[in-house]
């Protein structure tokens, strides 16, 4: 589960992980309120930050400065409800529905450190950069050298040297205020550890991490933040379901998701019904292979009821762009002959006007598929995934 | 024996009492797998469909000889589980439960290691985790371990290792009705932290006399098919096939697999197929075709 910029900072800010001061905003007023309580507190000029789900804002437009409150405003106005679009929202954009109004930091070293769940060592493990703000897979690739890889071991957890070793690599050990900064640094990092593991956290990125102030005020913060929460972890934590934001999400997927089905929404045509996720991700290519385009990932999972398989059917057919549907099963423990009879229910039900073409295979096959041929519906009859995925290219073609 | 299961195998469910972990164990005592009982913490002393509870997996290794164990905990409890069986000597533990959470398996997997180390002083063999969120292992004719249909298997010489339950199924349908058969089918799971990868399982083929060919089934996310390709081409012995599920998949997503997402330039499906490719391994173009694909290096 991802959340808002701004939801993370308050998270930091419980878990003591430096954040600058702010406050969110739903509408203009709100907009302008936020920075007069933050002028209150001393803070003298101003950040309007877009809140979508996904990186790349400031590049899009959806980060402005604004020195005074009067900035505030018109930047307010501008951001709050455009249709924001960057390199991860897909080319429509995402409708900016929130702001996050900050004190504004101007960054004496914008740095990057991110806390990862490290799949090849099977740990989590720190990525830190001295050079923030920039992408980091870009980093990656150019000068993998810049970026300080270190597994962090699962059973000793964040020890000080963890931190003197980041501290060392980003470079703040050549700083007039060291001594300070690294020690902000530790409990800064030290903190972000804990929180990881205590919120089942998947990933907490921070780019940029920067130092700001002069001189002896010169402290380390967090300008911008996101977590990605591990969605197995969740039931653990209900104070986190709340701050889910639905808006951020596919509505037909948010439907699935109701009925426990795994449901991702693509461009094609040809819509997928399938039992397990290999196999529903090998049945989109094996489209793909034949021809055509899938309109989805869809696994109505192993224990698949005639309910769930009608919702499926519903969900499916939500997207004007599906012109045909192609159910692939292999049922083990899922028996085809109840599949078959889910199928025929919600063909009937839903008054199926597509064609649809059904591949069954594994236990009582052949009872479903003489309920499939007695059901008196148009159903075309596959015998295995290749001839299926064949047949709905083909069905497709000939509307 | 093939590997890691067969007629030696003395099986527990951990969560039997459950209904799902008792359906299945019902399933795997009727394929002729040897059910010496299970294990739920509280309901030691009782009994169920014919199956002998314990309190814990300590009692059932010392009272029931267990060495396998099969985990049907729920999700948020699956990790304590997997631990218990590790700290009570249970040499494989196969973990079918789906939605662990990730850290949990972290710790998990750092607890086994620990513990072998442990075994490995005290001159004990070592304990082995497959899974979670797998389908199990089965030795075809002997021993079924977890939730796959026992009928399409039949016993034979192909070894298949595989991240996704269904398609392993797919290439069983296949090398049966090739003629080929199964010497057994390891579900690794589809979580991104799990017990034990490719490189590992290819290992126990690699050594296995029963066992002449090899299908690999991978799919999108994470480095695992690619440190195996690696590996194939320095050491093994026998003709793999292969197969990596997702070259349609937008990058980003979490396609139904905790573990089955593109988070980068090099684990998409398109980057995994042209190293297996470089390696000799024989990927099929669909997954309708893993079966023939083993079949013409075969």
């Amino acid at each position: 589960m991802k959340i808002h910029e701004h939801q993370a900072k308050e998270l930091f800010k419980q878990a003591g992980v430096a954040v600058p001061r702010g406050y969110v905003a739903y509408s203009v007023n709100e907009a302008v309120d936020a920075a007069k309580k933050l002028q209150s507190e001393g803070i003298k000029g101003f950040v309007v930050k877009a809140q979508i789900h996904a990186g790349g804002r400031g590049k899009g437009g959806g980060v402005k400065l604004a020195p005074t409150l009067d900035d505030v405003k018109t930047k307010s106005e501008a951001i709050l409800g455009m249709q924001l679009k960057t390199h991860q929202t897909g080319p429509d954009g995402q409708k900016v529905r929130r702001l996050w109004i900050e004190e504004a930091n101007p960054p004496k070293k914008e740095m990057y450190f991110s806390l990862i769940l490290d799949r090849e060592r099977q740990c989590v493990s720190v990525l830190a950069s001295a050079e923030g703000g920039m992408d980091i897979e870009e980093l990656a690739h150019k000068s993998p050298e810049k970026i300080l890889k270190m597994p962090i071991d699962p059973a000793a957890g964040w020890q000080d040297f963890c931190s003197r070793r980041v501290s060392s690599f980003l470079g703040l050990d050549a700083h007039p205020n060291a001594k300070v900064l690294s020690a902000q640094m530790g409990t800064f990092l030290k903190n972000l550890y804990s929180f990881f593991w205590a919120k089942d956290c998947s990933i907490v990125e921070i780019n940029p991490l920067a130092i700001v102030g002069e001189g002896e005020a010169s402290r380390i913060v967090a300008l911008d933040a996101k977590i990605n929460f591990d969605d197995n972890g969740l039931p653990r934590h209900k104070e986190l379901l709340e701050l889910r934001d639905e808006h951020e999400e596919d509505p037909k997927e948010l439907e699935a998701a109701k009925y426990d089905l795994n449901f991702v929404a693509l461009d094609g045509n040809i819509g997928c019904m399938v039992n397990g996720a290999g196999l529903a991700m090998a049945t989109m290519d094996i489209i793909k292979h034949y021809g055509g385009e899938p309109a989805n990932f869809l696994d109505v999972g192993g224990g698949a009821t005639t309910d769930k398989v009608r919702e499926a059917f519903k969900i499916i057919l939500k997207d004007p762009n599906v012109k045909c549907i192609f159910v692939n099963i292999f049922g083990g423990i899922m028996k085809c002959d109840v599949i078959a009879d889910g199928v025929i229910q919600a063909a009937k039900e839903i008054k199926l006007s597509v064609p649809l073409v059904v591949r069954l295979e594994g236990t009582n096959v052949d009872k479903g598929k003489a309920l499939l041929n007695q059901s008196g519906l148009a159903i075309i009859s596959a015998d295995s995934m290749a001839d299926g995925a064949q047949k709905a290219v083909a069905a497709l073609k000939a509307k | 024996m093939a590997v890691l299961v067969g007629n030696q195998t003395k099986l527990i469910t951990q969560g039997i009492t459950g209904k799902t972990g008792l359906f299945h164990s019902i399933q795997c005592r009727d394929y002729g797998t040897k059910v010496v009982g299970g294990v739920t913490p509280g309901r030691g002393d009782t009994e169920v469909e014919g199956f002998k509870v314990w309190n814990s997996c300590f009692e059932a290794v010392e009272e029931g000889g267990a060495n396998v164990s099969m985990v049907f905990v729920p999700p948020l409890f699956a990790a304590d589980a997997i631990m218990e069986a590790a700290a009570a000597g249970i040499e494989l533990i196969v973990a079918i439960t789906e939605g662990i959470p990730v850290l949990d398996m972290v710790r998990a997997r750092q607890f086994i290691h620990n513990t072998n180390r442990t075994r490995k002083a005290a001159g004990k063999s070592a304990v082995r985790l497959i899974g979670p969120n797998c389908p199990g292992v089965i030795t075809p004719g002997q021993a079924k371990i977890g939730i796959m249909p026992g009928y399409i298997h039949k016993p034979g010489k192909v070894g298949i290792v595989s991240r996704s339950g269904t398609l392993t199924y797919e290439a069983v349908h296949q090398t049966t009705s090739l003629g080929l058969g199964q010497s057994t089918c390891i579900g690794i799971g589809g979580d991104p932290v799990n017990g034990t990868n490719f490189i590992e399982a290819l290992e126990l083929f690699n050594a296995d006399p029963e066992t002449e060919a090899v299908i690999m089934i991978g799919e999108i996310g994470g480095s695992a098919e690619v440190d195996a390709a690696r590996w194939i081409q320095k050491n093994m012995k026998k003709p793999v096939a292969g197969f990596i599920a997702g070259v349609t998949a937008p990058p980003g997503r979490r396609m139904g697999h905790a573990g089955a997402i593109i988070s980068g330039g090099d684990d998409t499906a398109e980057a995994k197929i042209k190293i297996m490719k470089e390696a000799g391994i024989n990927v099929a173009a669909t997954p309708a075709e893993m079966g023939k694909a083993l079949k013409a290096i075969y």
